[in-house]
Formats: C-alpha cells, sequence, structure tokens
C-alpha cells in the first residue's frame, strides 16, 4: 500500500491498542497457519497491544461483501488508522510488518 | 448432433446470430475496447433475464458501484432498484483497492467464490455477470496465483449451473489485456467501435461458439432508447408472402407500362437517374397516388426539406400539402452524416412502426454512400427492405447515379428491388429530354419502350418517343417529327376531300345528263301517242265517208260496206 502519512502512523502505534482482523474461511490449512503466524507476531512486536478478532466466512458468508473481501486469507488493521488490507498467510513476515507498517526499529 | 442448450438474452438480434442464446450453464466472455458496450451488453443480459425469463442474475461490479450502474442504465428504462428490492437482482461492486495489496504468503480467492455463491444462492440467480474479472490483475501481484484461481472460478460457475457473462477489455494484440479468454473456452463475443469518415459503428462478431452453429459475420449493433440490438445484416430467410395487388404509381401511362396497373403491393421499386431527371417528383407523384387511395406514405428525404419538397411538387402540379394536412404522408428529412447507417436504420424502423404506411419513399439512398461504403449500404438497404417486405409495405428508394459511373450502391441493391425504373436525359438537338424506362420488373409483363418524361402542370406524362433513322426523337425534334406527321396527314385529307368532291360533280353530271335523257323520251312518247290517236279517228271518218257514200251511190250491199269498214280499221 502507498506510504502515505508515515510519521503520523509510527507516532501512533507507539501508544496505541492494535485492532487486527482475520478473514478465514473454515480450518483450510491457509487459514490455520495464518492464523498461528499473526499470533507469533503480535506477541513478539505488539505484546499487550492487539486485539485479534477472527471472522470465519464460511460461517458468516455476508460479511465478504460488506468488508469487501476477495482473497482468504485477509488481514486488516482496523486501528490505528488508516485501515489496511493484507492477504495471505502471513508466512513472510518482513511483508507483514511492511504492510501493517510495524518498524521493529520504533518498537520496544 | 444433440443441440447445445442455450440461455436466450432476450437482446434484440442477438440470439438470432447465436442461433438461440448463450450456452447455457457456461461462460461466455464479452470483450472489446473501452465504450464498445459490453458492460450494457451484460446488464441487458441480465436485465431481460429477470423481466422477460424469470431468471434472477447477479451482477459483480469490479469497475462501477451499484448506484452507478443503476443510473447508467436507467436511461434506458431499466428499472434495476425495482429488481434488486424484488429480490430478483443482486449488484456486488467490489471495491477495488488502489494498488497492489501486500502479499505474505499463500491465499486464494475464496472471499470472492464466497460472496458469489452467498448471492447465487440468496436469490436463486440463473445468471452472473462479472465485469470486469481482470480488473483483479491490478491488485494481485502474484499472476500465478491469480490464473489458476481463475481457472477454478470459471470451473466453479460450470459447476454451479449458472450461465455466466464474463467481461473483458482488449488488449494489445489479444482479445483481453491479461488473456483470459483461454479460461473461458465455450463462447467470445468480440464488440469493437469503429469510427469511419466521422461516423462510429459498433459492431459485435461471435468469435467462438463451441458446440454450435452461428453467424460469423460483423453485425453492426446499436445501443438505443430500448437498449441494444444487433441487426443481422442477412436475415435469417426469405419467407415474405407476395401479394398480387397492384398500386397505381400515380402516372396512366407508366402503370400500362408495368403491365396490369402499377406495382404489386409490398414490392421494391428503385428509381434511378442522373441529376434532375424527376426521380423526386416520380416519388412524390406515387406518394400522391398513395393518399388519393386513403393510404398513408411516409416520405424520408435526405436532401431536401418538406417544406421545399411541398413547393417544388407543387410547381408541377402536385399538392402534397393536403396529405400532410389530411395526416396520411409524412415527411422525415435529415442530413445523413447526422447518425451512423444503423441508427438511420434503427430511426426509420421506429418511424415506419409508428406510422404504419402503406408506402415508403427514401430519397435518394445514394445519399447515404457519403457515410458508408457501398457494401454497408447495401447491407443496410438489404435489412430495410426486408423489413419492408415483411410489414407489406411497398418503397420506392430512389437513387442518384452519374453517367460515368453507376453508383456501386445500385448494383448491389440492384438484385434487392422487383421493379427498376430508370430515367435519363437524352441529349441531342442542343437540348436535353428526360426518358424513362423500365429496366426490371418482376413478375410483371412491362413494357420494353422507352417513354419521354414530361413534367407538366398536372403532373407527370409519359410520351412516345421516335424512333427513327437518327435514333430515339425527344423534345423538340419528336415535336417537329409530330407536326410533320400532321401536316403529311393533313395533306392526305385535303386530297381525299377533292376527290369526293369531284365524285359529287360527276354525280350531278351524271344525273343532269340522265334528265335530260328521260325529257327526251318522254317528249317522243308524248308526240306518238298523240300521232296515235290522231290516226284512229280518221280512219273511222273515212270508212264512215265510204259507207255514206256507197249509200248516196248504192253501189254495194250494206253488209259489204260494214265489212269494208272493219277492213279498214283492220288494216290500221
Amino acid at each position: 500500500m502507498n506510504a502515505v502519512n508515515e510519521p503520523a502512523v509510527v507516532a501512533a502505534t507507539a501508544h496505541e491498542t492494535w485492532h487486527l482482523r482475520l478473514y478465514v474461511a473454515g480450518q483450510s490449512p491457509k487459514s490455520l497457519h495464518a492464523l498461528v503466524n499473526l499470533k507469533s507476531l503480535c506477541e513478539k512486536h505488539l505484546a499487550g497491544r492487539y486485539e485479534i478478532e477472527i471472522i470465519d466466512l464460511v460461517e458468516n458468508p455476508s460479511l465478504a461483501r460488506t468488508d469487501d473481501i476477495l482473497a482468504i486469507p485477509t488481514l486488516v488493521r482496523r486501528l490505528p488508522v488508516p485501515l489496511r488490507k493484507i492477504i495471505g498467510d502471513l508466512s513472510d513476515t518482513e511483508r507483514v510488518l511492511v504492510g501493517l507498517q510495524i518498524h521493529p526499529d520504533c518498537l520496544s | 448432433m444433440e443441440e447445445l442448450p442455450k440461455t436466450p438474452t432476450g437482446i434484440s438480434g442477438l440470439d438470432e446470430v447465436t442461433g438461440g442464446g448463450l450456452p447455457q450453464g457456461r461462460p461466455t466472455l464479452v470483450c472489446g475496447p473501452a465504450g464498445c458496450g459490453k458492460t450494457l451488453l451484460a446488464m441487458e443480459f441480465l436485465v431481460r433475464g429477470i423481466t422477460q425469463f424469470n431468471e434472477p442474475g447477479v451482477f459483480m461490479a469490479f469497475e462501477e458501484s451499484a448506484d452507478d450502474l443503476i443510473a447508467n442504465v436507467a436511461s434506458l428504462g431499466f428499472d434495476l432498484a425495482q429488481s434488486k428490492d424484488d429480490g430478483l437482482l443482486v449488484i456486488d461492486h467490489v471495491n477495488m483497492p488502489g494498488g497492489e495489496m501486500q502479499e505474505t504468503g499463500d491465499w486464494d480467492l475464496d472471499g470472492l467464490f464466497l460472496r458469489l455463491g452467498t448471492a447465487v444462492d440468496t436469490i436463486g440467480a440463473k445468471r452472473v455477470v462479472i465485469d470486469t474479472i481482470e480488473n483483479l490483475f491490478g491488485a494481485f501481484s502474484n499472476r500465478a496465483v491469480l490464473r489458476s484461481e481463475l481457472r477454478r472460478l470459471f470451473g466453479w460457475l460450470k459447476e454451479r449451473g449458472v450461465t455466466a457473462v464474463i467481461t473483458g477489455e482488449r488488449g494489445d494484440g489479444t482479445l483481453t489485456r491479461f488473456g483470459i479468454e483461454e479460461y473461458v473456452s465455450d463462447c467470445v463475443i468480440v464488440l469493437d467501435h469503429r469510427v469511419t469518415e466521422q461516423t462510429s459503428t459498433r459492431r459485435l462478431r461471435i468469435l467462438k461458439y463451441r458446440g454450435s452453429l452461428h453467424g460469423t459475420n460483423e453485425y453492426p449493433f446499436l445501443i438505443g432508447e430500448s437498449g441494444m440490438s444487433v441487426l443481422p445484416i442477412t436475415s435469417p430467410g426469405l419467407r415474405n408472402s407476395a401479394s398480387t395487388q397492384r398500386l397505381s404509381t400515380g402516372v396512366a401511362r407508366l402503370d400500362a407500362m408495368l403491365g396490369d396497373g402499377g406495382f404489386y403491393k409490398g414490392s421494391t421499386v428503385l428509381v434511378n437517374g442522373t441529376a434532375g431527371t424527376g426521380k423526386s417528383t416520380l416519388a412524390a407523384q406515387f406518394c400522391d397516388a398513395t393518399c388519393r387511395r386513403g393510404e398513408r406514405a411516409l416520405y424520408f428525404a435526405f436532401g431536401e426539406s418538406e417544406a421545399e419538397i411541398v413547393r417544388n411538387m407543387s410547381s408541377v402540379g402536385i399538392d402534397l400539402w393536403q396529405w400532410v394536412n389530411a395526416g396520411l404522408l409524412q415527411f422525415r428529412c435529415f442530413r445523413p452524416s447526422v447518425l451512423g447507417l444503423e441508427a438511420h436504420l434503427f430511426a426509420m424502423q421506429k418511424f415506419v412502426d409508428e406510422f404504419d404506411p402503406a408506402a415508403v419513399v427514401m430519397d435518394p439512398v445514394s445519399d447515404l454512400l457519403r457515410i458508408g461504403t457501398g457494401a454497408d449500404v447495401s447491407a443496410m438497404l438489404t435489412r430495410q427492405v426486408d423489413f419492408l417486405k415483411a410489414k407489406g409495405v411497398t418503397a420506392l428508394f430512389t437513387s442518384l447515379t452519374s453517367d460515368a459511373e453507376p453508383a456501386l450502391a445500385d448494383q448491389q441493391i440492384a438484385s434487392l428491388v422487383d421493379t427498376w425504373i430508370l430515367l435519363k436525359t437524352m441529349e441531342g438537338n442542343g437540348e436535353h429530354n428526360r426518358v424513362l424506362y423500365v429496366l426490371k420488373s418482376r413478375g410483371m409483363a412491362h413494357s420494353n419502350q422507352i417513354r419521354e418524361f414530361l413534367l407538366t402542370d398536372q403532373g407527370i406524362e409519359l410520351a412516345d418517343v421516335y424512333v427513327g433513322p437518327q435514333g430515339v426523337l425527344t423534345g423538340s425534334a419528336r415535336q417537329a417529327q409530330e407536326a410533320q406527321e400532321r401536316s403529311d396527314g393533313t395533306a392526305r385529307l385535303e386530297d381525299l376531300e377533292q376527290r369526293r368532291v369531284n365524285l359529287e360533280r360527276r354525280r350531278e353530271s351524271v344525273e343532269a345528263h340522265t334528265a335530260a335523257l328521260w325529257r327526251e323520251f318522254e317528249d317522243e312518247a308524248d308526240i306518238v301517242g298523240r300521232l296515235l290517236s290522231h290516226a284512229s279517228t280518221g280512219v273511222e271518218d273515212r270508212a264512215g265517208q265510204r259507207a255514206e257514200q256507197g249509200r248516196l251511190r248504192r253501189a254495194d250491199t250494206d253488209e259489204y260496206i260494214a265489212h269494208i269498214g272493219e277492213l279498214d280499221v283492220g288494216a290500221l
């Protein structure tokens, strides 16, 4: 995604709670991988400052449309603003950090 | 071969060229450049499904929002909002992010499948449109995954048994920008939007239709007030009924030249000639005759305005204004260049449908060549002829030709027309005169004569031409010839009169002579008669005298004297 308002975002990361939402489809390997990867990443970089919501689109298919989801798994950073979306099973940690704009240098 | 099940689109003309519609339960790719009408075709496919075939539909839009789509097609009379409320239509607008999404590992498009599956299940959709799925290529960087997912999607659509229309934008040298045609192999429709000599024409072609016969031509199509309509260049069949009813041309001698009373009802007439030969006048006279019978006539003029035509025709004694006022005659005057050929055809057919005329005039069809090639014009006229014939409307086309080269369109429409009347000017003696002849007329014992075509105060009149050693005589040469013949005739008449007078005189003289002879004869007879009567009196006298003398002389007996007297009388 475009790096807009980056300084503001970085400033916000320090003291805000992160609200992340993971869209999965049933118990597929990709979904399970994504969840495992997300949890370990959050523990490492956002310990105590994160909240993960898991939405299974097989159970709530209408949410795919309302939340505009195409790819599975999709991770949405709802807070801090702005909203950001990344896709995949989150196995590429580098890309996850870039996508969520978590800067290891600025943290901890 | 088992007939492939098809889903009718309901789009005017498209079902004809596809032989019944799109392959049922399979995806069809509709591709073409921007603005060619892909989205409209797809949308109309859904709307017609809902309104005509009771098949609910899902529209998955990657480009326009639902509100935009609803607004865009509202002008075509489609009420999408109503269909949505009725639970017959789902418009799912996929809001594409501005750039590529960060890809952090393995993913798939289950989200899209779920969305589509939910929408289809909710309303029991039979038709699905995905417009334009190639936008996904802008959002995902892993093309390999995306392609395999698209392949899976089309397989999934087939599995669900929905009839789908997938749109794709034309790429550089490929049908679609990202080559999705390789996944959709059942039916491919290509749309095009071409501008030739400042006139745009939309065209449609069935590139591929697996397992089915289909028209292979490029078919022009229109986006009109009531949606899209594809115009098959060649009508499916020639199945027009043929009338034997004749319609007067308005020119008595022309009716006679056509055998028995004029054009056949529902036939097509081409009047073709060089400039100023009276084509329009002939057309106007035909309209006049039509209206005079109380039937309606529709006059399409490409060169003159209504007022000009009415004025010009009044100069030759044809009062068209009365028919316009009576509502029997309608003019539609426009320059051909204002619209493309297909749009003209569409507009004219609409006018014909509205006015329901018995006769239609197009004056002159050669003007249409300005906005299309000869082949295009002839294709358009073919459709027009088919349309009019199907309605039983008698059509009269005029066509302007130059002496040097006959217009291409004329040659190409010649086989379409039933009656072909040629108007020409003949030069000679320092003047040029109009002549007319019937080049062909199907099903009529038409005259082979050239007639001189005169524009008089009472409309068109046809006169015989003189064919002599110097060729065909027209105009003043014909008049001179007529005068010569008249004077020759007069001389003969005078001669005869003289003879008659002579004979009369001779008779008089014979009668006079006879009378004189009779008089002579009568005179003589009179004399003889008188002489005779004198002669008998004398004999009696003489016998009496002799008897008296005998008695006096006593010379004979009385018997003898009587005998003498009888003898005398008998001798005489």
